[in-house]
């Protein structure tokens, strides 16, 4: 039996390898959050415009994110964002880029589900009252759907969370490798791998019993 | 840019290219480089596939077991565990972790530690999906069985089960689908497969575009060619009558 030792991890290590890297994949998470949401709204809006010149686009950039890893996803862009703009880009600026357009064709197919969940009635009714598209969008259908969405929404959130691990494959200091720097630098791999997975845990576990009583709040009120 | 897919016909030693794309014997060449990483992406997603199942249905069964409230919270603990720490994250546990703490494990080599992590990591989604299909059957399912005599794992194996799995094939398929694009994690630990043979190709043969190229082909070929399976599976096991209802899945 190997014996562990945890006294390495103490407040000055976290400040300066930990922190740094958290700070980095919440911010991640946040703003892939956010643009996911925009962007994938702006996918499903086209997928269910029936206009066939812009439901195949969107088609097809949906589902050719989703049958491609997210590892190569990230590969990809790292490679190919420097040749479009033309100069170097760091490792977390193209993360960022990268979790947002992958992120959009997730969230895209949540938002498609959401809308389609409210009844024909209410497109009909914001029809009669004579909204505009947008209008009938903005005020009747979104609003309800994002309701409806809110528990899946926040279960890829927390799932985007722990994937934000992976740009480990091009070297951006995240959580993950806050803890693994750590771990090289003081001699003790183990001890850090362990303590990565418990505040992975810890924070995963939390958010979905969250996501549970939010998920029964919305159901009570319904 | 052009493109130059010669690259792939090249000698991984020398840089020739190879007359007829193959490689023999010691010789070969980044094409056959390619198939042989494709095999291990498809060796490690299948094996995976294969515990996950496994441990997957035994925890998904564990958790619907009527009066054993010990056991289901057992099965629902395993669920949580596997579903909260990043894939990625688990994968250095089994690498570095486990076999530190269990030293007999010392001796495993890669490949194995690789395939329990991806698989227990997907058993827990299946334990899920499982579940949920043994919840979506009507209650009298269950005491039909009861009171024909069945045994529980009688009623299990010859009531409950067999309907079960025919509902949850949908989501059995995406999750089999994803189990072949997270087996790209196994890079981080030098696993010789596709996504690693992107990484280390792409360097070496100053070709990422190209390499990149006909690893992402590979992944969504592998991809189809599960679904395809699935799908043949579900149309063999169709109950006529039996309206098969979906169970969502999120996740990727």
């Amino acid at each position: 039996m190997l014996n562990l030792d945890f006294s390495i991890f103490t407040w000055s290590l976290v400040q300066n390898f930990i922190v740094k890297g958290f700070i980095f994949s919440l911010t991640l998470t946040a703003i892939a959050t956010l643009g996911g949401v925009f962007f994938g709204t702006l996918l499903a809006l086209m997928r269910l415009s029936g206009q066939k010149w812009l439901d195949l686009p969107a088609a097809f950039y949906v589902n050719a994110m989703r049958s491609v890893p997210l590892v190569m996803v990230i590969l990809w862009f790292f490679l190919l964002v420097p040749l479009i703009i033309g100069q170097p880009i760091g490792a977390e600026y193209s993360a960022v880029i990268t979790f947002i357009a992958f992120e959009a064709a997730y969230f895209s197919e949540i938002m498609r589900a959401g809308i389609q969940s409210i009844p024909r009635g209410q497109v009909f009714a914001g029809q009669a009252l004579g909204m505009t598209y947008g209008q009938n969008m903005k005020l009747v259908i979104l609003p309800q759907a994002f309701r409806n969405m809110l528990p899946v929404l926040l279960t890829q959130t927390i799932i985007l969370f722990q994937d934000t691990s992976l740009v480990y494959a091009i070297g951006a200091y995240d959580l993950l490798k806050g803890f693994e720097t750590a771990g090289k630098n003081f001699g003790r791999p183990i001890e850090m791998y362990l303590l990565a997975a418990v505040v992975y845990f810890i924070i995963s576990f939390s958010l979905s019993s969250v996501v549970k009583r939010i998920h029964r709040k919305i159901a009570i009120i319904r | 840019m052009a493109m130059d897919w010669s690259v792939f016909c090249k000698d991984t030693l020398t840089g020739e290219v190879m007359p007829g794309c193959f490689g023999s014997g010691q010789d070969i060449t980044y094409l056959n480089w390619l198939f042989s990483a494709w095999g291990w992406t498809v060796a490690v997603s299948l094996t995976a596939l294969v515990v996950a199942l496994v441990a997957g249905s035994v925890v998904g069964v564990i958790r619907t077991l009527p009066d054993k409230p010990g056991l289901v919270r057992l099965g629902n603990a395993w669920v949580e565990l596997f579903r909260n720490i990043p894939l990625l994250v688990q994968i250095f546990l089994w690498y570095f972790v486990v076999p530190a703490l269990i030293p007999p494990m010392k001796d495993f080599p890669p490949f194995i530690l690789v395939v329990l992590a991806l698989g227990l990591f997907t058993s827990a989604r299946i334990a899920e999906q499982v579940r949920a299909g043994i919840q979506a059957l009507p209650k009298g399912q269950r005491y039909a069985g009861m009171a024909l005599g069945l045994t529980t794992p009688q009623y299990y194996r010859y009531v409950l089960l067999p309907m079960a799995y025919r509902i949850i094939i949908p989501p059995l398929t995406s999750e089999s689908m994803n189990i072949f694009k997270n087996s790209a994690v196994a890079f981080a630990v030098s696993i010789p497969e596709l996504t690693q043979y992107a990484l280390q190709v792409g360097e070496e043969t100053a070709r990422p575009i190209e390499v990149y190229i006909a690893v992402t082909i590979l992944y969504a070929a592998s991809a189809l060619i599960i679904n395809r399976i699935f799908a043949v599976i579900e149309k063999r096991a169709r109950v006529p009558g039996f309206v098969v209802a979906g169970t969502g899945a999120g996740g990727h």
